[in-house]
């Protein structure tokens, strides 16, 4: 495609299909009823026609078509989920990608599961073809999900889940008990650093105590994130050990029913939690969150923290003075930090009376901050993730990779979206010749080629070469009798 | 026992601890009668062992059951037979409970757990000996490296209320695949991949290679079963096996003949008089914000169909509840499927049954969650709230409260619930 025309939001509703140097975004005529049900608000926009030749926001049929046949990293996606079998090498096993289940999420929420495909070119022409709004991938099966049920008569299970990523959800709608900005599905600057405090915590305990390197973090689209594990280890855990891995992580226990939300045990803490302590969430929680938060600016907001406080003087006293401290607070420093400065003290100083408080302050900074991970996602073989680089179809945003080294600088709200990644790709140079360097995506796929794909593909080689060398040797041990 | 395709390795008592790993079936005869004797003695165990585990009894309540129900229920006249019934009736068990996937879960579970209780009364010595016997020659750690992490291992042995680590302390590392049950409950300190166990906690290495072997051979067990044995044996075998299966387990409640139906009219009355409080709660949460989680809505609705809450019927009623919220189109297209999946008429078509108590209470409800065991997941206060609301007051309230905080849940729903039913309902506590 030499010359790109601007894509205008009046060719996106039907004149375009006549244009033949379009054809990435031909509209499907079988779709059209679909088509016009979408977004019903934004039809009337649409037709006024005020946007002239820009691309109105959000989020389309056709731009989405226009995404995955122009931008979408097809070939680096075929990449990872080969991990090296799809290379030259003898001890390759060519089954496996076509083992590995995708799924699809069309139009209108119809499901298309057990989808497989045999190479590069067949993912990358479905993908295209059915244009699917989220594309979730599942694990890989003992036998081609597509085929399961020429299986399913033998018995005996033989369709079954062989491997996987070890895979972890976290989600911000778990968090609205702890924060005031947003609720629900909305996230913004100051309660996103919950899921930097997240990202933090899980890379350095699943890189230092579990040993895993190949370790990939993914904007959710809309509202958390997604961390992919994808060590061969990781990939061949049972779903024993991947409940073992999620519970080892586990320390948030509460909900409405129960008060305390954390249940540290009274003894002395497990080094995962010493370190993740100290090195992430106090930080968080005394320097961002408390005042971002407000979490002790009123009556209702510290009530919950004090109800944290397992003596009854101690949380009395705090209250009482706060509900005065209310009427005369002249202070310049910020309210939070005061109080919070306040009630750290009054519970050190009754250590010694009320060995019950000991880790009282321990235990709401972890309430308010500790990562919420969705277990069930984590702890079975067969649950689908969202893969990387999806558009979240309510936000028009691009699922893209988080660097964990960089994490505090991630800011959602600055995630490029469907319809401005189109409008830089109409604006940039006909000329250049390699899509991803025209928008702002570039930078991201790059980051998952060099940082994530590269070192991830060449351990994967190593792991082949080692394993085929030993069954070399056992085979030529074997001859020699 | 020509029944079991038998391997060479003959068991003699004295040369190896009383322990047995149950590598390969016994080359012995048999008699008929001892056959299902034994099976039943062992069942008994089993069936002990099971009702402990689901009332929440510590573990130290249970090596102390355990051994018990071991003396009494396992000994032979003749000392030298000892150790062969328990052989023999352990695999005369493999087979009655190869054959479906609830039953293999629950005999995994209770001989692991059996196994866990008895190894830990075996000597260091027989334990290092069966360790290597699974082949678990794991390197000791050399004292160097010991000095290298001490710390953080007597970081780890405070916060587990274990005596701090010594010099002479034996530490193994092993890769944390091995000791999930370790890790899960952070119980050792992980490095790299490793995970550092002290000798006082091997058990937990031999007992996940005890399960893992124990699972894949209920597997093949099975598939012998079905393809020849079921047939060969049956007017012997067979008949004793399928009986034994049922024997202990208390009745099935899948099969809904045996209820009364329940009808959509009068479920508000018959929950208020007669659910558990467990389901009590999600009905009434359900009825307040038409909405329930998806843990909610499996505990809820699989109860619901063990009481007899015909498919249809269950679809009008979810709906009526859902659609206030999400309206009926959502429910049609995200929910409905679900509530046929639970009645086996979607995917794989298994006719699913309620949870039981002890699934319920190791339940792990989170933010939006009310499924769960309010005995155990509720804070006193609320507890209090909701039983008050049931109509449970003065010194009953305090008994149960006293038996939560002993963490006997399932006495508790024994106590106050099962009072409070009339007679033909009873059978709603299914797990019991």
């Amino acid at each position: 495609m030499d010359s790109l025309p601007a894509i205008s939001p009046k060719r996106a509703k039907g004149q375009v299909a006549g244009s033949s140097n379009l054809s990435f975004f031909r509209v499907d005529f079988g779709n059209m009823t679909k088509e016009e049900g979408f977004g019903d608000g934004r039809d009337d926009m649409l037709i006024d026609g005020d946007h002239g030749k820009s691309i109105t926001d959000g989020f389309s049929p056709e731009y989405l078509k226009a995404y995955y046949g122009m931008l979408f990293p097809h070939a680096e996606i075929f990449k990872w989920m080969s991990y090296g079998n799809d290379g030259k090498h003898p001890a390759c096993d060519h089954s496996y990608f076509g083992r590995r289940e995708f799924s699809f999420t069309l139009d209108n929420d119809i499901y298309l599961r057990f989808q497989s495909f045999n190479n590069a070119a067949e993912l990358e022409n479905s993908i295209k073809e059915k244009c699917p709004f989220k594309i979730d991938i599942g694990p890989v099966y003992s036998v081609d999900p597509a085929k399961r049920h020429a299986y399913a008569q033998a018995g005996d299970n033989v369709f079954t889940p062989v491997e996987r990523e070890l895979i972890f959800d976290i989600d911000m709608s778990d968090y609205d008990d702890v924060r005031y900005c947003c609720s629900g599905a909305d996230v913004c600057i100051d309660c996103w650093p919950l899921m930097t405090i997240a990202i933090k915590v899980m890379d350095t305990a699943l890189r230092d105590d579990f040993g895993f390197n190949h370790i990939l973090w993914v904007y959710s689209g809309r509202r958390g994130v997604h961390c992919w594990v994808c060590d061969g280890r990781a990939r061949r855990l049972t779903n024993e050990q991947r409940a073992a891995v999620a519970d080892y992580f586990r320390v948030y226990k509460g909900n409405e029913n129960s008060n305390k939300m954390v249940s540290l045990t009274g003894l002395p803490l497990h080094p995962l939690l010493v370190r993740s302590y100290a090195d992430v969430l106090r930080g968080f929680f005394e320097e961002k969150l408390l005042c971002t938060q407000k979490l002790l600016s009123n009556e209702e907001r510290f009530q919950k923290i004090l109800d944290l406080i397992p003596n009854e003087d101690i949380a009395a006293e705090l209250q009482s003075r706060w509900q005065e401290n209310r009427r005369s607070s002249i202070s310049k420093e910020d309210v939070n930090a005061i109080r919070w400065e306040q009630l750290k003290h009054l519970v050190k100083s009754a250590k010694q009376k009320a060995p019950e408080v000991r880790q009282c302050v321990e235990e709401i900074v972890f309430s308010y901050t500790y990562p919420r991970l969705d277990m069930e996602v984590s702890k079975h073989m067969n649950h689908l993730l969202k893969a990387p680089f999806c558009i979240h179809p309510k936000t028009g945003r691009v699922c893209i990779p988080i660097d964990p080294e960089n994490c505090d600088d991630f800011d959602p709200s600055a995630v490029p979206t469907l319809s401005e990644l189109l409008e830089e790709l109409n604006s940039s140079r006909a000329d250049v010749n390699d899509e991803f360097n025209r928008t702002s995506l570039g930078r991201s796929v790059k980051f998952f080629r060099t940082s994530f794909l590269e070192p991830l593909l060449k351990s994967c080689k190593e792991e082949m070469e080692s394993a085929y060398n030993a069954k070399l040797q056992q085979s030529k041990n074997s001859l020699s009798w | 026992m020509q029944i079991f395709q038998s391997n060479t390795k003959i068991v003699t008592a004295d040369t190896i601890p009383s322990l047995s790993l149950y590598r390969s079936a016994p080359a012995l005869e048999v008699r008929l009668d001892d056959f299902e004797l034994f099976a039943i003695d062992r069942l008994r165990v089993l069936k002990g062992i099971s009702d402990a585990l689901s009332r929440g009894r510590k573990p130290e309540e249970m090596q102390k059951l355990v051994s018990e129900l071991w003396r009494v229920n396992m000994r032979h006249w003749n000392p030298s037979e000892v150790i062969n019934k328990d052989i023999i009736s352990h695999f005369v068990l493999r087979l009655v409970y190869c054959r479906t996937d609830d039953l293999r879960k629950w005999f995994l579970s209770m001989e692991t757990t059996l196994f866990r209780y008895r190894f830990r009364l075996e000597s260091p010595d027989a334990q290092r000996m069966l360790m290597s016997e699974f082949n678990l020659s794991y390197k000791v750690l050399s004292n160097a490296e010991l000095e290298n992490v001490k710390d953080k291992l007597s970081q780890v042995a405070r916060s587990i209320s274990q005596p701090l680590p010594t010099s002479d302390t034996i530490f193994f590392k092993v890769p944390f695949e091995e000791v999930p049950e370790l890790v899960a409950s952070r119980r050792v300190f992980l490095r790299k991949g490793y995970a550092y166990v002290a000798m006082n906690q091997v058990v937990s290495l031999v007992v996940t290679q005890f399960r893992s072997h124990l699972s894949k051979a209920l597997v093949l067990t099975n598939r012998k079963w079905t393809s020849s044995i079921q047939e060969q044996e049956k007017g012997r075998l067979t008949p004793i096996v399928e009986a034994l299966s049922t024997m202990y387990l208390g009745p099935d409640y899948s099969q809904p003949k045996e209820f009364a139906e329940i009808s959509i009219k009068d479920i508000d009355q018959v929950a208020n008089s007669s659910f558990p409080l467990c389901m009590r709660h999600l009905f009434g949460k359900l009825r307040e914000d038409h909405h329930l989680k998806h843990g909610g809505r499996m505990q809820l609705g699989l109860f619901l169909k063990g009481v007899g809450l015909k498919l249809d019927d269950a679809l009008s009623f979810w709906k009526a509840e859902f659609s206030q919220k999400v309206g009926s189109e959502r429910f049609d297209k995200e929910y409905a499927y679900s509530i046929r999946h639970n009645y086996g008429k979607e995917g794989k078509r298994t006719d699913y049954t309620p949870y039981s108590c002890q699934k319920i209470i190791a339940s792990t409800p989170s933010v939006g969650d009310h499924h769960g065991c309010p005995y155990r997941h509720f804070s006193e206060e609320n507890l209090r709230a909701a039983l008050g609301k049931m109509g449970v007051g003065g010194r009953s309230m305090d008994e149960v409260l006293d038996k939560v905080r002993n963490r006997h849940y399932q006495l508790s729903i024994f106590n106050e619930d099962m009072a409070k039913l009339p007679f033909d309902r009873r059978g709603m506590l299914h797990f019991l």
